[in-house]
């Protein structure tokens, strides 16, 4: 691959940019309130860990965090499973309104979280699963599932048609080929779809909030109760966001290679 | 490879279909019920017709005239975001270092933004602009740049873009990068002993390999920035005034803060037809982009 001049130049400002920011975040975490609001330091003068003793001592402030991975996880899960045998069927099938269906899944994807957030919260008030992680879980299905469908359809087409006949010839049943064959074959592919599925329920906010009230509240709406009549406690607010980029910086790491494919929804 | 026709294979869809119908037919058709109806609380309604409808379309009236003010801003947004991120993500991408652990350690800080929770993103945004304790506002202000977000409404803009610029462009980069590995190295020598100019290079050879990826970039670009709300939200909350009120975060109020619940179901389905639109014409030049590699690939 061929770069153009200067590159280094480039690429290291674009980084000091991106960083800067997630810098000063981390920065402030570690301050104490009174350095953040009287001087300007660019590194903490007075290190403390006040603030994140707060969200690992407080049930308020930790909970919130075990919420969120609830939903999340048995987003993905829910996700993963419904999209396993779709994609193989777009993948090596055709059938009657297939385009149309592939359509509107992905229409899906793109729906605006705003337009489906006050129908959401009737109908889950309706069916009793109001302020439950099954809520949120479900209600980020309508992005997560077209998503996981259209990456591991891409993944599947890459197992060649060959090693369906022959497990065929060889006596396997559909559902015994698909777990004992296809599965391990695409591990990678079912790796990065649960990698994006993960992260985009993680990072939405507007339906976890409207479909959670006490008993689940999502830690990013936990975030914002610290306004309060005191003014802004502001290194909470910062330890609280460090912590919410934690978990998204671990597993960038072991799907590093496939990410760029998995934003192109497994087309690249 | 060609498809066999196999209508079994409907019961493969069927869980999909299933989910996916639960969590968006049937709120959509709350939503068009509710778009024909008005309420006074008490859930009692009041059948409305396309009142609603005529009213979003007309600005003369308070709803059309918040509806297609705040149209216009987010179309502007998504244009002027479009217009830096797609150009600074193909020159991220084409800055990428060639091996090493350093291809690594880019990929991993490039993907790091997106993967920060998008009310986060705000925060980070909002207390990194402030002029009392955020590092960008103090400095802009200390070198004598009167700049403050919360009651400018051009400062207010250029953070909210600058924010967008800085969570999506990676997004573009990794696209580019992506589809800049796939270009065979025969291509390079072949171009280097033709004396190719570095230009040349990259208009001849690279740009045509990002066609596909530049193309998904530029449509999910623009669909995700069309519905943006949260960090905005966080940042300016709309403000100030109602500079950076767009289109999702008008509906939120509507729908959430003033409980009008068929203004805003109305403005839903017409916002849910744009998006609609611009999602079918994206379907149908990717599957066209689709077919017409296949033979090229053959005489390759």
């Amino acid at each position: 691959m061929h770069s153009i001049p200067g590159r280094r130049l480039i690429m290291g400002l674009f980084l000091i940019f991106l960083l800067l920011p997630i810098y000063w975040l981390v920065n402030m975490s570690f301050k104490t309130n009174a350095e953040i609001v009287s001087t300007m330091t660019l590194w903490p003068h007075t290190p403390t860990l006040q603030h994140y003793k707060r969200i690992f001592t407080d049930e308020s402030w930790y909970s919130g965090y075990i919420n969120s991975l609830e939903y999340v996880i048995l987003n993905t899960i829910i996700s993963i499973s419904v999209a396993l045998p779709a994609a193989y069927a777009f993948s090596r099938y055709r059938f009657l309104g297939d385009k149309h269906l592939f359509f509107w899944l992905l229409s899906n994807r793109m729906a605006p979280a705003a337009v489906y957030a006050l129908p959401f919260f009737n109908l889950y008030s309706a069916i009793g699963l109001f302020d439950t992680p099954w809520a949120v879980a479900l209600a980020h299905c309508i992005f997560n599932v077209p998503l996981a469908v259209w990456i591991l359809e891409g993944f599947v087409s890459g197992v060649p048609r060959e090693i369906d006949e022959t497990a065929f010839l060889d006596g396997y049943s559909f559902p015994r080929f698909f777990i004992r064959i296809l599965v391990p074959l695409i591990a990678s592919g079912i790796g990065v779809a649960a990698f994006f599925c993960f992260m985009f329920s993680w990072v939405e906010l507007l339906l976890a909030r409207t479909l959670t009230s006490v008993q689940t509240k999502p830690i990013a709406a936990i975030m914002t109760r610290t306004v309060s009549a005191a003014g802004m406690d502001w290194g909470l607010l910062a330890a609280a966001g460090v912590l919410t980029i934690i978990p998204g910086a671990l597993v960038i790491w072991f799907v590093r290679n496939y990410i760029a494919r998995g934003f192109a929804l497994g087309r690249v | 490879m060609d498809k066999t026709v196999n209508q079994k294979a409907w019961f493969l869809v069927l869980p999909v279909f299933l989910v996916v119908a639960f969590s968006a037919v049937l709120p959509l058709m709350t939503v068009v019920n509710y778009s024909m109806q008005d309420t006074f609380g008490n859930n009692q309604f009041f059948w409305n017709g396309v009142g609603w409808f005529k009213e979003l379309l007309d600005p003369s009236t308070d709803l059309g005239g918040r509806f297609l003010a705040s149209l216009g801003r987010n179309l502007f947004f998504s244009l002027v975001i479009l217009a830096i991120e797609v150009p600074l993500g193909i020159v991220v991408a084409l800055s990428m270092p060639r091996d090493g652990w350093t291809v690594a350690a880019c990929l991993v800080t490039l993907a790091l933004p997106l993967l920060i929770p998008w009310n986060v993103v705000g925060t980070i945004w909002q207390i990194f602009g402030r002029p009392d304790i955020g590092l960008l506002g103090y400095t802009l202000n200390a070198i004598g740049i009167d700049y403050n977000y919360v009651s400018n409404a051009v400062d207010a803009w250029i953070t909210v873009i600058v924010m967008d610029v800085w969570h999506w462009t990676s997004l573009v980069a990794l696209l580019c990068y992506a589809g800049l590995k796939s270009i065979p190295e025969a291509y390079y020598q072949a171009a280097q002993i033709d004396g190719a100019s570095r230009w040349a290079v990259f208009k001849a050879i690279q740009l045509p390999k990002m066609n596909r990826v530049l193309l998904i970039a530029v449509l999910l670009r623009f669909m995700d920035s069309f519905m943006i709300y949260t960090e905005p939200f966080v940042v300016t909350g709309g403000g100030p005034g109602n500079s950076t009120t767009f289109v999702s975060i008008e509906l939120v109020k509507i729908a959430l803060g003033q409980f009008d619940l068929g203004k805003a179901a109305a403005l839903s389905l017409v916002y849910n037809l744009i998006i609609l639109i611009v999602c079918w014409i994206f379907y149908t030049v990717m599957t066209n982009a689709g077919s017409e590699r296949k033979p090229q690939e053959g005489a390759a």
